[in-house]
């Protein structure tokens, strides 16, 4: 009889040396969460979430990781399209230059930004002088810099994505008349689109959790550049208690965000 | 609306350069083995692979500089390559969107022509719950739907199972009558050819071996991979009055004829004896059998000798026969079905 034992085959033969490594990964991954949740100041938890700082915080959070997404999808599956579908020479260059963010510290990011951006910045200055505007120190820096450390996530995800699809769709659609804008809108982006969805949702978790480049380009002021990681990371000086809060609000609404995401559509691709 | 193209396409290793004329309403297949070059031609002829040289005119036209977007000419793919995130309907009225017309108008046209490929009740339906024999007619709707000067076929029937594959060829025929501009229709299937083609134009390694009417081939091949298609034995010969030999065999034919000249016979124009058969021993020859297999109702027999042959026999003959490889038997080629035609 070997009905039975193929039944349960598959997850009893799971190699030792895959499956121990696997769970210590696991567990490595989890367990400063459960840490999170054991130290929690669950008797106070009520009154401290209704402190205006913290929704203040969450509030620019969420809104400056969703703009600061939208500049990524404008730009970025554009450039993404560019990488994966023309010839452009020193293509390989460009990859590896869209990449850098990646790689790049982000208060390294920070410090660039700002050196381009600033108000005495190579562009800034032009900016400044040309409509008055400074991005340093300001909510749309607080985009500018999420934008800049995420945008990668974006492209390489969509350019992946992009490469994986099967151009002879698009050659279809070009003998039906299609112009390359319309084939691009009507064909690609629609077959391309869970893969622009994951990357989208990664886009936005990592300028939700974004640090570095912020404190650098757009400051710690309450209201108006302090996100949550700031909050969290200046709360731990003062309120180790608050700093837990603040960890917990933000870790449960990535949560809440992406498993649901993941469910919706970047399971079902 | 006719055609005329001449197509080079310069590739590592591979050269195409192929001459074809469609004239309004005919079906042209293109018929050669894998690797011949035929869906290249098709590409260049839809503007998807670029020509290294050469023109594509429609009506007198030249169209081979524009993009494949502004030739209107309408491509069936293999596989379909059927929208998978549009419904049928609105993979149909893609063409015509392109074209301009709007949402509502589009889709009017899409649904005549799903309901002329019968496929009326499946408008809503996505590709990837359609049948393949399904698929193929949403395809053929929506190169139609854009009212194209050309259609391209590209083995329109391959993806089919047998019995599919019936029903879609008499469609298919069906619908390419009614279509008033011309076709090119590739394939590697002999039957698909005859049957739905006017004209074939035979291509091997990019250049193209014969052309003609499909009676004029299956009776007149003139290449081998042509006469396997057709099931027939082909030998080149030298021809003097009615005799053609080809190496040490002699053949006598009906048709007279001087010069280069080919042989043709079908298998079972082939008998095969023990012994050396009496009376009047014209095309006979000493060969020995190499195998045999099944054909239909009959075994057909594969031999070897001063030429390589083919025979069908029946399984009673071939159980009489005791046909085991190696074994060396007399063929004979009866002359009333032996044809010779000048090379």
């Amino acid at each position: 009889m070997t009905g039975p034992v193929r039944a349960r085959g598959p997850r009893a033969r799971t190699p030792w040396p895959l499956l121990v490594p696997a769970l210590a990964g696991l567990a490595f991954l989890v367990l400063p969460l459960a840490g999170l949740l054991a130290r929690a100041p669950w008797a106070t938890l009520p009154e401290r979430l209704a402190e205006p700082r913290v929704l203040e915080a969450l509030r620019l959070s969420l809104v400056t990781a969703t703009i600061a997404t939208a500049v990524c999808l404008l730009l970025g599956v554009p450039l993404a399209w560019l990488l994966a579908r023309t010839t452009l020479p020193g293509r390989r260059l460009l990859r590896a230059l869209v990449t850098v963010p990646l790689v790049l510290p982000p208060v390294v990011g920070g410090v660039a930004l700002l050196l381009v951006l600033g108000r005495r910045g190579l562009a800034g200055q032009w900016l400044y002088d040309a409509f008055g505007v400074s991005l340093p120190f300001t909510t749309t820096g607080v985009v500018v810099a999420e934008a800049f450390v995420a945008m990668p996530f974006l492209v390489i995800a969509v350019e992946g994505a992009l490469r994986a699809a099967d151009q002879r769709y698009e050659e279809a659609a070009a003998t039906l008349g299609a112009s390359r804008w319309t084939v691009f809108r009507r064909v690609t982006l629609p077959m391309v689109a869970p893969g622009v969805l994951a990357g989208a949702v990664l886009c936005w978790a990592r300028a939700l959790g974004e640090f570095g480049a912020t404190i650098t380009f757009a400051g710690n002021f309450p209201g108006r550049t302090q996100t949550m990681p700031l909050a969290v990371y200046l709360a731990l000086e003062t309120d180790p208690d608050a700093a837990i809060v603040l960890s917990l609000v933000l870790l449960a609404v990535s949560v809440i965000v992406l498993a649901g995401l993941r469910d919706r559509w970047v399971g079902a691709a | 609306m006719s055609m005329e193209a001449h197509l080079v396409v310069e590739r590592p290793a591979f050269r195409l350069d192929v001459e074809l004329r469609a004239a309004a309403g005919e079906v042209v297949a293109l018929l050669g083995p894998n690797g011949a070059g035929k869906t290249t031609a098709l590409r260049g002829l839809a503007g998807l692979t670029a020509l290294s040289g050469g023109r594509v005119e429609l009506d007198g036209a030249e169209v081979h500089h524009l993009p494949p977007e502004r030739r209107r000419i309408g491509v069936v793919f293999q596989d379909y390559l059927l929208f998978p995130h549009l419904s049928a309907l609105d993979n149909v009225a893609f063409g015509p969107r392109c074209q301009g017309l709007g949402k509502a108008a589009a889709r009017r046209v899409a649904a005549e022509l799903l309901d002329r490929v019968g496929l009326a009740g499946h408008a809503d339906v996505r590709p990837g719950r359609l049948s393949g024999g399904q698929a193929q007619r949403v395809a053929l709707a929506r190169a139609l739907a854009v009212r194209p000067r050309l259609l391209l076929l590209d083995e329109p029937l391959a993806a089919l199972d047998a019995h599919t594959r019936l029903v879609i060829r008499a469609e298919l025929r069906r619908h390419l009558a009614d279509f008033d501009g011309a076709t090119i229709l590739v394939t590697h299937d002999a039957l698909d050819a005859m049957v739905l083609a006017h004209r074939l134009v035979v291509i091997e390694n990019g250049a193209v071996v014969q052309t003609g009417t499909p009676s004029e081939i299956a009776r007149h091949p003139r290449t081998d991979y042509v006469a396997r298609l057709v099931g027939l034995n082909l030998y080149r010969g030298e021809a003097d009055g009615n005799h053609v030999v080809v190496g040490d065999v002699r053949f006598s034919s009906a048709e007279r004829l001087t010069g280069p000249a080919f042989v043709a016979f079908p298998p079972s124009a082939v008998a095969l004896y023990r012994t050396r058969p009496d009376g009047s021993p014209r095309n006979l020859w000493q060969a020995v059998i190499d195998g045999i297999e099944r054909h239909g109702d009959n075994v057909r027999v594969h031999l070897h000798g001063p030429i390589p042959l083919l025979a069908d026999v029946t399984p009673a003959a071939a159980a009489d026969l005791d046909l085991t490889p190696g074994r060396q038997v007399w063929a004979a080629v009866k002359a009333t079905e032996t044809h010779a035609y000048p090379a």
